[in-house]
């Protein structure tokens, strides 16, 4: 009985000193606050914009946008009437066709970097180091600056362009190459690719399980990539070779027809990949030499060679080191491409909050758009490396 | 805890501030409690707002907003002048940031209504026209199908440019740039074949090339640009004092009111001319400046005949002809209503 009662009095504590729901209270006071700032802070510019009688409302996002684009890819322009919304998706494109491509430029380029800085061969580590610490120390901006300028630039002009075959050409307008059209059963090409792909996935997969279990290797990867290079080609041949090219032809101002890749892509791609490939290259070293010699040695010992034990032995073990930091390198240079502005390349900052904000005039929607879909790609990019992250993590047991 | 508190209302403030067009107090009285006009400009266009050698800003937009410090304080260098981009200067004039813009910017029906704004006086009557090396032998705007053209993004010019090759079915590549300075240099470097901007524009940039004479300007204007100060809606009394003062420059120079004679005139009998300086009437007062504010505009800035030549007219570089920007009297556009 007295327990009892010395427990009951002890549960029975008044809520008022209890640490717990005071904590709680506390907690959702903030929230409320927090919430009542941010309504505030809304309504306030509502009502602002309503009395200045600003338009305001995502009206603008169907009304013609009368501008064009230099850079698509989708259909975009002033005489086919496309909207605000489209430069928005046109821009947003650009921005991850620059992102994509700069981020596996990077990538390629860092490890390369990377490894080259533990070389054992004097000028190519020091030649790297210098790589990396002039490039990591200097301003981005800058760099843009001098590919755009003073690298694409001095080119020739379009009359006077550096062919090659007569098929490509270099001027100061971009590179120009023959614009290929497929025809009516290019098609099967697709798919007998597609075919390749699923077969050497497939194969790759037994071949593991087999040496898992027996202990017989299989090179699945050798034969994988020679079906990937076989099988397109007899369903390409045994269609027919239904491919065409319009070339591209000389005319007053610039060369017409083919396909252009625009000076502006080139010095971002270019600025981004080897700005953002300096980081990288930093971050593998690291991851490298965090795994132990002791691990190599003993791989050595196991009779594994060079390149097996780089493969299987320090590269896996490196990773995890390598790429928590790779993430912010991929997300910095994502985000850094919104410098095009400075270069004129339509990017997603430069098409709608440069022409679109100035010609719709409405600043808070286009800017809060514009952070949301940032958030999106990194959140997305984070989310992408977290899983391979956990898949590349020590599995503990 | 502390940190988040902070951050939500800092976070929310920002948002607050961002827009605060429409408060309680007038533009004039702020102004006159500051004791500067805060007016935004350009990056530098010759003639019409640049810094000089000791970089003093000059320029027939500048000399608009000294005229409406010169009117409010008697000081016409009682001016603030922020540099805009064609981009931002919107939003700096709907956030509040300055209290005028006259930066260039052609008066259109969208910008009046959806985006706020209130035109004020045309300063500068305009048109778009192009610039190529005279090397490519063109006459004629319509000879540019297939050309690269570089513009200004955030412009009239940007969509007239559009309007233009639509209308004649031609071919073009533009390539668009945030600021003047950059479009420039990616024309003069060979990255377009064409540059574009209001005729003025084209007179005034040629100015900076390193060889101006291997460019031409061709002869299609191929739109209306009425150059206008523009400020926010909702305070019509600010909006009525910038009107007025370009009306005062006008009517000064129609009624032969110059810098130089500006004190003599006020002893004339002429009821216009004594109605304009204030000698008669309190026109000054309607607009909440003092009554001799027309005496305080012209003797410090000028008469808008004086303006006009002295930063883009025969006193200057840019050698402007008059053209539409001449009085009405003598067959231009400039016309202003009459202080009665």
């Amino acid at each position: 009985m007295t327990t009892n009662l010395a427990n009951e009095g002890a549960t029975r504590v008044s809520p008022l000193y209890d640490p717990k729901v005071r904590g709680i209270a506390y907690q959702v006071l903030l929230g409320l606050f927090i919430l009542f700032l941010i309504y505030e802070a809304t309504t306030n510019a509502i009502e602002n914009l309503k009395a200045a009688k600003i338009a305001s409302g995502f009206g603008f996002w169907t009304v013609e946008a009368g501008f064009d684009i230099n850079q698509k890819l989708i259909e975009f322009s002033s005489t086919g009437g496309s909207t605000y919304g489209q430069a928005f998706w046109v821009g947003l494109l650009n921005t991850l066709l620059v992102a994509a491509i700069g981020i596996v430029f990077a990538t390629v380029f860092g490890f390369i970097v990377g490894i080259a800085r533990l070389s054992h061969n004097w000028i190519i580590a020091k030649l790297s180091m210098v790589y990396v610490e002039v490039i990591r120390n200097t301003p981005l901006l800058l760099q843009l600056l001098f590919w755009y300028n003073a690298v694409l630039k001095p080119l020739p002009d379009p009359r006077n362009s550096v062919s090659l075959f007569g098929m490509f050409f270099l001027n100061n307008r971009g590179v120009v190459m023959p614009n290929p059209i497929p025809g009516p059963h290019f098609n099967w090409t697709w798919y007998a690719t597609m075919l390749a792909i699923v077969l050497w996935i497939a194969l790759s997969y037994i071949a593991r399980k087999r040496q898992a279990e027996t202990g017989k290797r299989f090179p699945a990867n050798i034969i994988g990539f020679a079906l990937f290079i076989i099988l397109p080609l007899i369903a390409f041949l045994a269609a027919g070779s239904p491919l065409g090219f319009e070339y591209p032809k000389q005319s007053r101002f610039n060369l017409t027809g083919g396909m252009q890749i625009y000076p502006e892509f080139v010095a971002l791609l270019l600025g981004l990949s080897f700005y953002t490939a300096a980081f990288i290259a930093e971050n593998v070293r690291a991851g490298i030499l965090a795994v132990s010699k002791g691990q190599s040695e003993a791989a050595h010992a196991l009779g594994l060679s060079n390149g097996q034990t780089l493969r299987l032995i320090v590269v896996p073990q490196a990773m995890r080191v390598i790429i928590p930091p790779l993430t912010s390198q991929y997300l910095n240079l994502t985000k850094n491409s919104s410098l095009a502005v400075a270069i004129g390349y339509p990017d997603l900052v430069q098409v709608f909050t440069g022409t679109v904000l100035n010609q719709t005039g409405q600043a808070v929607e286009v800017i809060a758009i514009t952070m949301l879909v940032y958030l999106s790609i990194s959140l997305t990019t984070s989310l992408l490396m977290n899983i391979y992250n956990r898949r590349m993590a020590l599995v503990e047991r | 805890m502390n940190i988040f508190l902070k951050a939500a209302a800092f976070g929310a403030a920002a948002l607050g501030l961002s827009v605060t067009a429409a408060s309680a107090q007038g533009v004039l009285q702020k102004t006159k409690d500051r004791g500067q006009v805060v007016c935004g400009t350009g990056l530098g266009i010759a003639g019409f707002g640049m810094p000089d050698e000791k970089g003093v800003w000059k320029g027939i937009d500048i000399d608009y907003c000294r005229a409406i410090a010169a009117a409010i304080f008697n000081d016409p260098m009682k001016v603030k002048t922020v540099s805009l981009t064609a981009k931002d200067r919107f939003t700096a004039l709907q956030s509040g940031e300055i209290d005028v813009l006259v930066r260039t910017t052609t008066w259109t029906m969208s910008r009046d209504t959806s985006l706020g704004l209130n035109f004020a006086g045309i300063n500068y009557y305009d048109g778009q026209g192009f610039m190529v090396r005279k090397s490519m032998n063109i006459k004629s705007a319509l000879e540019l199908n297939g050309a690269s053209v570089c513009t200004q993004q955030g412009t009239t010019t940007e969509l007239n440019l559009a309007d233009y090759f639509r209308a004649n079915k031609m071919k073009y590549e533009v390539v668009a740039f945030v600021t003047n300075d950059e479009t420039i240099k990616a024309y003069e470097a060979g990255r377009c074949d064409v540059f574009t901007t209001d005729a003025s524009g084209l007179f005034a940039e040629r100015l900076k090339f390193q060889k101006p004479d291997d460019h031409m300007i061709l002869p299609e204007i191929i739109s209306k640009e009425p150059l206008a100060a523009s400020v926010r809606h909702g305070d019509d009394q600010w909006f009525d004092l910038v009107k007025w003062v370009h009306f005062a420059m006008l009517n000064a120079e129609e009624l032969g009111v110059t810098q130089a004679n500006v004190d003599q005139m006020l002893k004339s009998d002429n009821p216009e001319i004594k109605r304009l300086l204030g000698t008669e009437g309190k026109f000054g007062e309607m607009i909440g400046v003092p009554n001799d504010w027309v005496v305080r505009i012209v003797k410090h800035v000028g008469n808008y005949g004086e303006v006009f030549e002295r930063n883009v007219g025969m006193g200057s570089p840019l050698k402007i002809e008059r053209g539409k920007n001449n009085l009405w009297t003598k067959g231009g556009l400039q016309y202003a209503p009459p202080i009665r």
